[in-house]
């Protein structure tokens, strides 16, 4: 496999780069076991993390799996840095270009920002996140998951993705993957949060009856974003809890049916999820984070900065 | 050279291995096949081993890239097949086993990985062929041949585990 500079989105992922990726996470998995748990394959080269968006599990996720590259690991606070001061992302390229670092990881609450970083810079870029556009990394630790549960066995598996899609760029990422790796996926959403243009492929619900009806062999629930209550896209976090929460009730069907739970995290107890689902058995959750760093060290890996 | 050779290479070769010890008597010996032909070594001289002392042995493997010193270079990259080392090392007496040692540089990079899985009492090398042309200072403990061939020419080993045949093949590179 050649290896590519950035990777922005699955889209532009070809379908080999994506098994690439998905077979090298199991070695890298295999490594967590042993006590020294780091090889040097990026030993000398850096990795600045830029978050332009809060989060902890995905900067963290990167910081680790770049630690057990032996890369150096570098933080842009962008809270405390000239940003907040009114420097334009382009401006901000220029200082990190003259850094020349070797692999930029970017998170941005707009969409194509890291594309935009991208392409003015030597340094590989990757997205983990912007706006509603892509979150590859966690599609790729997805489908990882999913393939090490199902055994390899994707194709033909149905998957219901609930919450709120329009504005998620987790769904948007890894329902693109599972379809292309042979998955049928499904959405369940309040009207306000399902979007217009989903592709006909995908099975749109509006209730929890309908849904596990479909039969799905894993439930996938998207964070709430409390933000969206105060745009009035649902009414209360009670009625979304009661109306498209995974209840205990509708846990107690999933357990029935042996049915799979993932979650992006972080969770929010007592509106997507409950407590009684923070422990189901088959939550997948925890996999999923042990997962990301795998899945974070085979993308490093993969990818390679142009020569300076 | 024929599949029979080969056999006996690799008997002949445990044999040195049994009363070639540098190590103190009481040390565990186990063997360590670096991929990809490293690994069918490994295999056979564990069983010409036991057949010969009465005692397994374990074999684990090495998957030396990511400790490859020309990682950062390489225009296609491989599909990581991982180390697998199920047993502990430390105290042992590791035997490190390739088809072939040219410049060195892979065994420099299984030693770097092999003491990430622990101290072992003491490292030795099994080779199958020599074939010289080395760039650092490493030989092997323990070799059935020795090929001096020119430097256009170079030489591979088959193993039918993973190819069609048993053989050693010299070949020019003009030609390939």
């Amino acid at each position: 496999m050649s290896p590519r500079k950035d990777l922005l989105d699955i889209a532009s992922l070809q379908d080999e780069e994506i098994e690439f990726i998905l077979a090298n996470a199991t070695p890298f998995k295999d490594l967590f076991k042993r006590s020294v748990k780091k090889v040097p394959t990026l030993k000398g080269r850096t990795m600045l993390t830029l978050f332009y968006e809060p989060s902890t599990r995905t900067l963290s996720s990167f910081e680790v799996a770049a630690s057990r590259l032996s890369a150096d690991v570098t933080r842009f606070d962008v809270d405390s840095s000239s940003v907040v001061k009114g420097e334009s992302v382009v401006d901000t390229i220029d200082t990190l270009e003259a850094m020349r670092l070797d692999y930029i990881v970017v998170r941005h609450k707009q969409s194509g920002i890291p594309n935009l970083i991208a392409q003015n810079t030597r340094a590989s870029v990757i997205n983990a996140g912007d706006g509603w556009h892509a979150h590859p990394t966690q599609a790729l630790l997805d489908a990882f998951t999913l393939r090490e549960v199902t055994h390899n066995e994707l194709p033909g598996k149905r998957i219901l993705i609930v919450g709120d899609i329009q504005h998620s760029r987790v769904a948007r990422s890894t329902s693109l993957l599972l379809r292309r790796l042979g998955m049928h996926v499904a959405y369940l959403a309040p009207g306000t949060l399902m979007p217009r243009d989903t592709p006909s492929e995908i099975t749109r619900f509006d209730n929890w009856t309908d849904a596990l009806d479909w039969n799905p062999h894993t439930v996938y629930l998207l964070r709430v974003q409390m933000e969206r209550q105060a745009d009035s896209l649902f009414p209360s976090v009670g009625e979304y809890h009661r109306l498209f929460g995974l209840t205990d009730t509708r846990l107690q069907i999933l357990r029935d049916r042996k049915t799979w739970l993932m979650h992006p995290g972080p969770v929010n107890r007592g509106v997507e999820i409950t407590d009684a689902g923070m422990n189901y058995d088959r939550s997948l959750i925890n996999q999923q984070v042990e997962n990301g760093i795998a899945v974070r060290m085979a993308v490093l890996y993969t990818l390679r900065p142009n020569p300076a | 050279m024929d599949p029979a050779t080969i056999a006996d290479s690799i008997h002949r070769l445990a044999t040195e291995i049994l009363n070639g010890s540098t190590c103190k008597k009481d040390q565990p010996l186990v063997l360590v096949g670096i991929h990809k032909r490293g690994v069918p070594l490994a295999e056979r001289l564990a069983r010409s081993l036991e057949s010969q002392s009465g005692a397994p042995v374990p074999v684990g493997t090495l998957d030396i890239t990511q400790y490859r010193d020309d990682l950062g270079s390489l225009r296609d990259l491989p599909t990581l097949i991982g180390s697998d080392i199920p047993f502990d090392i430390d105290g042992a007496r590791v035997v490190l086993c390739d088809e072939v040692i040219f410049t060195g540089r892979s065994i420099r990079a299984a030693l770097a990985e092999l003491l990430d899985f622990g101290r072992p009492a003491c490292v030795q090398l099994a080779v199958l062929v020599d074939r010289g042309g080395r760039e650092f200072p490493i030989q092997p403990d323990f070799t059935a041949h020795t090929i001096h061939i020119a430097e256009n020419e170079r030489i591979t080993v088959q193993f039918t585990e993973v190819d069609p045949v048993d053989g050693v093949f010299i070949e020019s590179s003009a030609s390939h």
